[in-house]
């Protein structure tokens, strides 16, 4: 079988053809947000959308995130797909209501009745300097509620293929994007692209040390197994792709693999993400580990502004390497 | 006047008092558990809006929305099996009194966060119009929503989109335990319509054919303009807020008070005086709702609970 085609495309434009693409498959599918239209965008996700589909399929919104969330679940209810965009999820949390107590009880709480077809969607997580408010991880909020989807892609690809899986999903589905990586290239397959919800995927394979992560800080992991296969450490980056729901399987086995586990996760330790794939491990492999397993998270403090703080805060490659040492019992050359 | 129309509509609100009664007296025995909501005295909102509609208009409401259920689907089976968290519930067991929905009928909740279900309708509206199709929206809610930022932000969207929902206020002057007049800086909820800008009215919510005409207009104008509409019903619950009130902040006083315009009695006094039924042939269709309830008791009773092997479905992920 010969390689498929592939063009090279930012993240930000991987997300526009997902959302294009579907768009011109399916009527029923629209995009609801701040600045999505005449503004193209707060980070041009959406440019030129407009102009393509009109205003009636690309909508702007007011400033008043549980009224639009709330018309979404609606509008959702009875058959429309909508794609709703938060300018930054940090945003979502004015509608954490609607996304909790209504989105993700409907289907369970009518027994089936509904379906629930939507698809949220903005960055997450830190940028650059954006301080506490606007610098939340919001991975750990959503993936504890049954109900919903989470999905934090790190690559264009991954970012195309999952996003019109999560817009063809019946489920409602967080979509958590980085305005670090909008920029970001890659390459993405020609034609059909279609990333199923809940497949890991490993990124870079090792023998003797598994790093799970997701979303931007695949990239810090890849730098830092790099930087330890220099010092004779083979890592495995195992980017997630998916949280919920989670590919237990794949995070098994590529521990029966190495034996060891770091989870690499940006947000705060307490009952994250990273806590859950850790108690996944010790229950079902205990016996495979060589190494207590480990995490890197942020510190459990909000976001400083100052440049250096905020470095010291987020997870960075020394810690990673600092703390797959710790389990290997290596020191640095 | 339509004879046949007063004597449903009279059918239907003594369909509801007695299912509320029924419900009431299984919450008291155990046998209905949870939190329940009683309708008793504001049974000319939900019946008398709810007849004014389409069939097929959508219908989303509150946490006290037994009536609007029964106005809609009738079917006071399904209804009480779900209070008693019974399989053969119209949520198989999944919602209970707050939950009750019916997608076939279009009735669209059960909502149970005070405010949260109003941005809700608003999309369900969205969609209808962004599909070019006919159908309305009717919301209900109480006076306490007034405050609530989803209840603003629900109406900015409305009136700025021109969606075809028409907000039905129940306000039966007290949110909880607590006067309107201590929490609204506003006398008529309403008022607060005005700004978005939505055309508003105020109703006697203890009329049912008063209820129905003002509702049948908003519903035609809004199937007509694409425009929402707010409708500002003045009642009053003759129970406390749940079957845990006991409502010791008004006055009996009060209370008697408005129970001298209990909706019922006001329908009823209505069809005598038309000469359209006499008082045993009212009588005789009380009798048929406390058999319909009977039954519809009977049967949650004898149905069985959920199957426990069904616990997770309806969770993909």
């Amino acid at each position: 079988m010969s390689k498929p085609e592939t063009r090279t495309l930012s993240f930000r434009e991987a997300l526009r053809e997902a959302m294009t693409e579907e768009m011109e498959r399916d009527p029923n599918i629209f995009l609801m947000g701040e600045e999505v239209g005449h503004y193209n965008g707060a980070y041009k996700v959406s440019e030129g959308m407009l102009e393509r589909f009109g205003e009636k399929r690309v909508i702007d919104t007011p400033i008043a995130e549980t009224g639009f969330a709330g018309v979404g679940i609606g509008a959702a209810m009875i058959g429309l797909r909508p794609i709703i965009e938060f300018m930054t999820w940090n945003f979502s949390l004015v509608a954490y209501d609607q996304i909790v107590s209504n989105a993700a009880k409907l289907r369970y709480m009518t027994n089936g009745q509904f379906a629930l077809p939507i698809v949220f969607r903005g960055p997450s997580g830190a940028a650059h300097a954006l301080g506490a408010q606007h610098s939340q991880a919001v991975e750990s909020l959503y993936a504890h509620i049954p109900g919903l989807k989470v999905v934090v892609p790190a690559v264009p690809s991954d970012a195309k293929g999952l996003l019109k899986a999560a817009i063809r999903d019946d489920n409602p589905v967080c979509f958590l994007e980085s305005e670090v990586m909008y920029s970001l290239k890659g390459e993405v397959p020609d034609g059909e692209h279609v990333v199923p919800l809940g497949v890991a995927d490993v990124k870079r394979p090792g023998r003797d040390v598994t790093l799970v992560t997701w979303g931007k800080m695949l990239h810090t992991a890849l730098k830092a197994a790099e930087e330890l296969a220099g010092g004779g450490i083979e890592a495995e980056v195992l980017d997630l792709r998916t949280i919920r729901p989670l590919d237990t399987e794949a995070v098994l086995a590529s521990v029966r693999r190495t034996h060891r586990l770091v989870v690499v996760q940006e947000g705060w330790p307490f009952a994250g993400v990273a806590a859950e794939i850790i108690a996944l491990v010790t229950r079902e492999a205990f016996d495979e580990l060589d190494a207590p397993p480990e995490r890197v998270t942020n510190l459990d403090v909000p976001m400083p502004y100052a440049t250096n703080l905020e470095q010291l805060v987020l997870p960075s490659v020394p810690r990673i390497v600092e703390a797959v040492r710790a389990l290997t019992g290596t020191r640095a050359a | 006047m339509d004879a046949a129309l007063l004597l449903d509509l009279y059918r239907q609100m003594a369909l509801c008092r007695r299912f509320e009664e029924a419900a009431g007296r299984a919450y008291q025995q155990g046998k209905i558990r949870g939190f329940l909501h009683l309708y008793v005295g504001q049974e000319a909102v939900a019946v008398g809006a709810i007849s004014a509609a389409a069939p097929t208009d959508y219908i989303v409401a509150t946490y006290r929305e037994h009536a609007h259920y029964l106005a809609r689907t009738g079917d006071a089976r399904a209804a009480m099996a779900e209070l008693y968290g019974k399989g053969t519930g119209t949520v198989g067991g999944r919602g209970g009194s707050m939950h009750l929905f019916d997608a076939q009928k279009r009735f669209l909740g059960g909502w149970a966060i005070v405010g949260g279900h109003i941005p809700i309708a608003a999309g369900v509206a969205f969609a209808s119009k962004y599909r070019d199709e006919p159908d309305v929206t009717l919301c209900f809610f109480g006076d306490g929503t007034a405050n609530m930022g989803a209840f603003h932000e629900g109406l900015a969207l409305a009136g700025l989109w021109k969606l075809p929902v028409v907000f039905i206020c129940e306000n039966n002057m007290y949110a909880m335990g607590t006067p309107l007049y201590r929490t609204l800086s506003v006398e008529d909820v309403s008022v607060r319509a005005k700004g978005y800008p939505i055309a508003a009215d105020i109703v006697n919510g203890d009329d049912a054919l008063e209820m129905r005409d003002a509702t049948r207009q908003a519903v035609e104008r809004a199937r007509k303009t694409k425009e929402p509409f707010f409708l500002e019903a003045k009642t009053y619950r003759f129970r406390g807020h749940s079957m845990s009130d006991p409502a010791k902040y008004r006055t009996r006083e009060e209370v008697e008070q408005w129970m001298q315009r209990d909706p019922l009695a006001l329908l009823a006094a209505r069809i005598q005086t038309l000469g359209i039924a006499t008082p045993d042939q009212l009588a005789k269709i009380d009798e048929d709702a406390k058999a319909i309830i009977q039954d519809a008791v009977e049967f949650a009773e004898r149905s069985p609970p959920p199957d426990p092997e069904t616990v997770l479905d309806h969770v993909e992920a």
